[in-house]
């Protein structure tokens, strides 16, 4: 197992979940992080070779259902809830996203 | 007069039209405008729109009293409101008024609840103590330094404060029950799918439940029993019917099995918890139930189980925060800029929270965490259907200390995930759980634990009200109005 993360590490899991650390967050995370995964490396002494398949949530009941449309929010409504969004085209609206 | 102060007398009061609802909801307002500066509970009070929504009750025919007429509640802060802010404790929400109400709102509207406010919470229900909260934490009305507990930290202080007889909270892993311990109420945390997450801003999705705090067994019958029931705009809602809890009170526990995992309870256990335990137990087999030792050979892995499962569902339910839809944004020249700088506003908790989900479910990581901790999952789950098989009910303290003091466990991220030692394990098996009082340790409550068969929440209510009767807990001093 990873039995250390290093400041590089950090970075690398912050890029994948699209957080801005500080670096003083960096530091802190790569001690906090390392002694987490190596509390909760626990579980590698468990013998599970009688479980086949990771089994899904908790809760027995089928969840499926007829795909039929039904109410849903407006879209006016929706929108009212965004930081920036243009009413008239029906848009979300966001910074650029290609080029400089 | 005095006013009915538990949620059946107000009730039963303003059904025989002894007392309005308005009276009733400006006794619940002043009482949180006078404990609420040194305590906290609550984020947002709303008493424009609960004094208008007792006026209302009161202008109804009387004829047909619902179950919680006039009854004054408080909603954990991540229970989506339309009239009311819901910001889970997160800067990234601050302001944020939903769209739509969450079902539990719905059901309480129609059982003639009046909704008085949204209570305090670690951030996104991530933490044990509401310190995690981006609006500064709660305090214990027991001894305003320390915590009452989290994540629904707010909703338990509301409670044992006596500033509402009832309000509801949210569970991940402990996050109803270890507060309602530590703040000297009782607290349940349904099965999986009892109550529709309908409106719950979501955290651990295989994991996540509603459930209600109350100042006695009785009251909190009347309040499960509305809350309780299928709801088909969440999936995974339990269509079993839901019986009349109040009905099951029947004060009698002869013949209740009742099983103690001992090897579990040989560490960190405070000598004052395992004594009120210990009477607790006692007290159980005075009423006629048959205490017996059983073994729950995984139970102990819960928090590192849990810790995986919970924070691999925590950071994808949480990349829904981007800055696009609702919530806020922070400036940025461009897209990929505004997520980053957006979801720096996350607190330092949710942050570690997600760092760790999203490393256990990379590449290269997803087998020996994710897949591994779902595996030991599955035997906490098979533990507890071989327990039920020779017992009705498990025991164990709700939480291994009394309330701790403000800041002692920030600093150590596992100190403080091992508040639940003894909670985790209920939401990994699915299985309803309580927490009641059963007495006090160095002048603070303690809280008994009793875990029940899937939708068995009946036998929890029944026991919880016989403890109830022959344990009789004193009031907070320096919180209660």
């Amino acid at each position: 197992m990873a039995d250390t993360l290093t400041r590089a590490d950090v970075e690398r899991i912050a890029t994948l979940a699209r957080l801005e650390l500080t670096p003083d967050e960096v530091t802190l995370f790569a001690g906090q992080l390392t002694a987490i995964l190596a509390y909760a490396d626990q579980v590698q002494q468990v013998d599970t070779s009688a479980i086949e398949v990771a089994p899904a949530a908790a809760a027995g009941h089928p969840a499926a259902r007829d795909d039929e449309p039904a109410p849903c929010l407006d879209r006016d409504t929706v929108l009212s809830q965004a930081p920036s969004a243009d009413r008239t085209a029906g848009l979300f609206t966001v910074p650029r996203v290609l080029g400089s | 007069m005095s006013l009915p102060r538990t949620a059946c007398e107000i009730r039963a009061a303003v059904a025989g039209r002894e007392v309005s609802a308005v009276e009733v909801c400006r006794d619940a307002l002043d009482r949180i405008a006078r404990a609420d500066p040194k305590l906290h509970a609550f984020l947002h009070v709303d008493e424009r729109g609960a004094l208008a929504r007792a006026a209302q009750l009161d202008r109804q025919p009387p004829a047909a009293a619902p179950p919680l007429l006039g009854v004054p509640v408080a909603l954990k802060d991540n229970i989506c409101t339309a009239s009311m802010p819901t910001t889970a404790g997160s800067r990234l929400l601050e302001e944020y008024v939903p769209p739509y109400s969450a079902a539990v709102v719905e059901r309480l509207a129609q059982a003639g609840a009046v909704i008085v406010g949204k209570t305090n919470c670690d951030e996104f229900a991530m933490g044990s103590s509401t310190e995690h909260s981006a609006f500064g934490p709660s305090r214990n009305p027991w001894d305003l330094d320390r915590i009452p507990g989290g994540s629904s930290g707010g909703s338990a202080v509301a409670v044992a404060a006596g500033m509402v007889p009832l309000s509801l909270g949210s569970e991940t892993g402990g996050s109803i029950r270890q507060p309602a311990a530590l703040c000297g109420v009782t607290g349940l945390k349904p099965t999986y799918g009892r109550v529709s997450r309908y409106g719950l801003i979501a955290f651990g999705s295989s994991l996540d439940q509603i459930g209600p705090f109350a100042g006695s067994a009785r009251d909190m019958a009347a309040l499960f029993g509305v809350i309780a029931g299928r709801d088909a705009r969440d999936a995974t809602s339990a269509p079993d019917a839901v019986p009349d809890y109040t009905a099951g009170l029947t004060g009698d526990i002869g013949g209740l099995r009742v099983g103690v995992p001992r090897a579990l309870l040989d560490e960190g256990v405070e000598p004052g918890v395992a004594a009120a335990f210990a009477a607790a137990l006692r007290e159980l087999a005075q009423a006629g139930a048959v205490v017996t030792d059983i073994d729950l050979p995984h139970a102990s892995l819960a928090i590192p189980v849990y810790y995986l499962v919970a924070n691999a569902e925590a950071s994808s339910n949480l990349a829904r925060y981007d800055g696009v839809r609702y919530g806020t944004r922070a400036d940025a020249s461009s897209l990929t800029e505004m997520y980053y700088r957006t979801r720096a506003r996350f607190g330092a908790e949710v942050k570690r929270r997600i760092m760790i989900g999203t490393f256990v479910l990379s590449a290269g990581y997803y087998d020996a965490y994710y897949v591994k901790a779902q595996q030991v999952r599955a035997l906490i789950r098979k533990d507890y259907d071989a327990a039920f098989a020779n017992v009705d009910v498990v025991a164990v303290p709700t939480s291994p200390t009394v309330a701790f003091r403000l800041g002692a466990r920030t600093a150590d991220p596992i100190q403080m995930y091992l508040s639940d030692v003894f909670t985790a394990a209920a939401n990994l098996a699915g299985v309803p759980a309580i927490s009641v009082p059963c007495g006090l340790s160095e002048g603070l409550p303690v809280g008994l634990q009793l875990t029940a068969r899937p939708f068995d929440e009946a036998t929890l209510l029944r026991a919880a009200d016989v403890m109830e009767r022959r344990i009789v807990m004193p009031r907070p001093d320096a919180g209660s109005i």
